[in-house]
């Protein structure tokens, strides 16, 4: 590059050399790009669509509107006050029926039910016995008759507030909050409410995960950038094999070791230190310690790597101008292992919000974390609406704490590592 | 000069790549895909059906595994790219899936006519596999006072020690409810009511800390089997493999036993329905069937299946006289309705 810029530097005197020097900087500026295309494709193919799309889905609302049109443009006007009119019955009867035809009004049925419990019934009774076309002036009549549910004024609000094509509805729903029939938001029924309460699980859990790795973590980390290089990998191997080993195992090991009739209770009770087994699984307790355990290398390897950094001569200074141990412990090194711990706990807190495997195999039903949520929606019920809610939501409170954490330890980092 | 010339050559060679793993895809054509519920059925499905097929008709085919979910059909046949061809579902799958246009519409007179299969296996998008229970499981060895139903199932301090449910309502609230009193055939009426709904889980209070909850159908056996749990709710054709395969001594209530369908369905849009419905065909037939039954026991969707096995084998199914007399058939109406507000309460109730 650089020498078939000097010798085209010599050959050609007309174009200034700064311009020059400014064409081979872009051209070596596009080559570098060039290189990174391929990953920001891949990224954006991979990682900033899905997660376009299921922002997306979590507010997309366009099933009712393309299973009924008629309905949701004969309610477009409607004030919701009383019974909507005579227009919007024979509208829905006719859409009823084009949709039953063209076999569609699940889809329908599936989305409304979702709002109003039993909408699902609703719709196909009255499917069934819509036998023809009611005849001028008689829709109102009609479906009266067949399902008295369309007597209520809640089964037409709910249909025109599914008339999308965008809604709050799932992002209500993931936060516990509902629209009554005026249209005001007000919180869940109280035996409905459960996503603020599983959340809170979730980023309790985590920290608690956080916690314990960091505690457990930080001596091994540190006896190891200690050790002489020998013994130090051999630990290593120790600190490693967990972590190449799968998750599946590690967490089907500890139900092993952890149930009733267990390793763990049974050298206990061995030892006469308990009578009847404790419970150490398919509780919160099971679940911390198999998460801590899947986690630690996480914690280990940042920390021991920022300790590998330290030089030993700082800590013999300190030594040397008369700090006792502790002072040095606290002053000195730990300030320096501030970058460490903030990318060890950042990176076990942020995979701990995402796990589920491991609870949904050692935790009861109350330690549930988010994702076994968003699992359950996606596959099982295929209410995807919910599912993306309930992941946007956990998203956006991912990306808030992680910018809150990493604006605190790099502020304890500045002040704590220079001023000292 | 020499960089450009790697350069060429080296998009020459992406290029080359590209287009050929596009042929490839585009061009192979794909084996009929089979899935079904993996374990210890799908190992009896592969003896009974897989192999005699693959041998007899001459048609590639593979078979896979799943656990269940409409969110995955929906995914698949949406898609564009369904990968598979025949799938094993459960009866709200069925109806789902049959309303959303997921599945092709079966077409009986490839398979035998509606005739040769039993009335409930009869669907216009599937043709029902296997009839099977969820029983009250518990091991012989362990308990020398056995169980009588789901009432002792909460009577802790009869039978002490943990009890094994399915993590959801689904069969959850139907076992509280008979263990309560009500009559198996009267828990979906008593269920509708919001009263019902409490009393259920009222019941479910009793034993709340007394229960580990399973979520996949192979956790019930090894729940029993480590004593983690003295009682289960368990799929009746596990607790016998279990007992066949190895060697335990478990046993099972069916008073009271929640019985379901399992049906064939293929994907919409699928490039094997010949070989499909030649597959399909050949699992209907009583001989192949009977054949099943002998390997794991659950009850079979042909009406002559039954009349070619033994005695020993018959006792043992779901469709027993004695084994069906009191049971009942999980609704899927019921829970199609109700299974995201009760999943909910479910939850709530739970975490408390």
């Amino acid at each position: 590059m650089t020498a078939a810029f000097l010798t085209g530097a010599d050959a050609e005197t007309k174009v200034p050399l700064k311009r020059r020097l400014k064409q081979a900087e872009r051209a070596r500026q596009l080559k570098a790009l060039a290189l990174v295309v391929p990953l920001l494709l891949f990224l954006l193919f991979t990682f900033a669509g899905p997660i376009a799309g299921m922002l997306w889905r979590a507010v997309d609302d366009r099933e009712v509107r393309q299973v009924l049109p008629q309905t949701v443009a004969a309610l477009a006007n409607w004030d919701g006050k009383d019974l909507p009119d005579e227009k919007a019955y024979a509208a829905l009867a006719s859409d009823i029926q084009a949709a039953r035809a063209s076999g569609t009004l699940a889809i329908a049925a599936k989305r409304l039910n979702y709002a109003l419990n039993g909408f699902r019934s609703i719709l196909t009774s009255t499917a069934r016995n819509l036998k023809t076309v009611p005849a001028p002036g008689t829709a109102k009549e009609t479906l009266d008759k067949i399902n008295p549910a369309w007597r209520e004024r809640t089964t037409w609000t709910t249909i025109k507030d599914a008339s999308g094509p965008v809604t709050g509805f799932y992002l209500l729903a993931a936060l516990d909050l509902t629209r009554n029939a005026d249209g005001a938001i007000v919180a869940a029924p109280p035996d409905q409410a459960i996503y603020r309460d599983v959340f809170a699980r979730t980023f309790l859990i985590s920290l608690g995960v956080t916690l314990l790795c960091l505690i457990l973590g930080f001596p091994v980390a540190y006896l190891l950038a200690a050790l002489p290089p020998g013994r130090s990998n051999l630990l290593m191997i120790f600190v490693l094999l967990p972590f190449w080993t799968s998750l599946l195992v590690r967490t089907c090991a500890w139900i092993v070791l952890l149930q009733s009739n267990g390793v763990v209770n049974d050298s206990l009770r061995w030892l006469g230190i308990i009578d009847e087994p404790l419970r150490l699984i398919y509780n919160r307790f099971g679940v911390c310690v198999a998460m801590t355990h899947v986690l630690l290398p996480f914690m280990i390897l940042p920390l021991y790597s920022s300790m590998k950094a330290i030089s030993p001569a700082y800590m013999r200074a300190a030594a040397s101008l008369g700090a006792p141990p502790l002072t040095a412990f606290l002053r000195i090194y730990l300030p320096q292992t501030l970058p460490g711990i903030g990318a060890g706990s950042l990176l076990v807190f942020i995979l701990a919000l995402g796990y589920y495997i491991t609870p949904a195999l050692v935790g009861g039903a109350a330690d549930q974390m988010i994702s076994y949520f968003i699992a359950l929606y996606t596959t099982e019920t295929a209410n995807w609406g919910l599912a993306s809610a309930l992941g946007a939501v956990l998203l956006l409170a991912t990306i808030l704490l992680a910018l809150v954490y990493g604006k605190l330890v790099q502020g304890q980092q500045v002040t704590g590592g220079m001023k000292n | 000069m020499l960089k450009r010339k790697t350069g060429k050559i080296a998009l020459g060679f992406a290029a080359a790549f590209c287009a050929s793993a596009a042929l490839a895809t585009s061009v192979q054509a794909r084996d009929l895909t089979i899935v079904s519920w993996g374990g210890a059925y799908q190992d009896a499905q592969k003896k009974a059906y897989f192999e005699p097929f693959k041998k007899l008709s001459g048609i590639p085919m593979n078979d896979e595994s799943w656990d269940g979910g409409v969110g995955v059909l929906r995914a698949k046949v949406q898609g564009g790219a369904a990968t598979w061809d025949v799938v094993q579902v459960e009866s709200d799958e069925l109806a789902v899936g049959c309303d959303e246009g997921l599945f092709e519409k079966m077409d009986y007179s490839k398979i035998g006519g509606e005739a040769a299969y039993i009335p409930p296996s009869v669907n216009p998008c599937g043709v029902g596999a296997i009839l099977y229970d969820f029983v009250l499981g518990y091991d012989k060895d362990k308990l020398k006072d056995a169980p009588k139903g789901w009432a002792d199932f909460f009577d802790t301090k009869k039978i002490p020690g943990k009890r094994g449910l399915r993590q959801g309502p689904k069969t959850t609230l139907e076992i509280a409810l008979m263990a309560d009193g009500v009559a198996p055939k009267d828990v979906y009426k008593v269920l509708a009511t919001d009263e019902g709904v409490e009393r259920a889980f009222k019941k479910l209070d009793t034993i709340k800390g007394d229960i580990v909850w399973w979520k996949a159908g192979a956790q019930p056996p090894q729940l029993l089997a480590s004593g983690e749990v003295a009682m289960t709710s368990v799929y009746n054709g596990r607790i016998d493999a279990a007992n066949k395969n190895e060697k335990k001594n478990f046993g099972i209530v069916w008073d009271g036993a929640l019985f379901t369908l399992d049906s064939w369905v293929i994907l919409k849009g699928s490039p094997n329905k010949d070989a499909a419905y030649k597959f399909l065909d050949f699992a209907g037939k009583a001989e192949n069937q009977s054949k099943l039954s002998e390997n794991i026991a659950y009850g079979t969707s042909n009406k002559d299946a039954a009349a070619r096995l033994q005695p020993a084998v018959l006792k043992d199914l779901p469709t027993a006289p004695d084994n069906i007399k009191n049971a009942v058939e999980i609704n899927v109406a019921f829970w199609l309705e109700n299974i995201d507000r009760l999943t909910e309460r479910f939850n709530k109730w739970a975490a408390k």
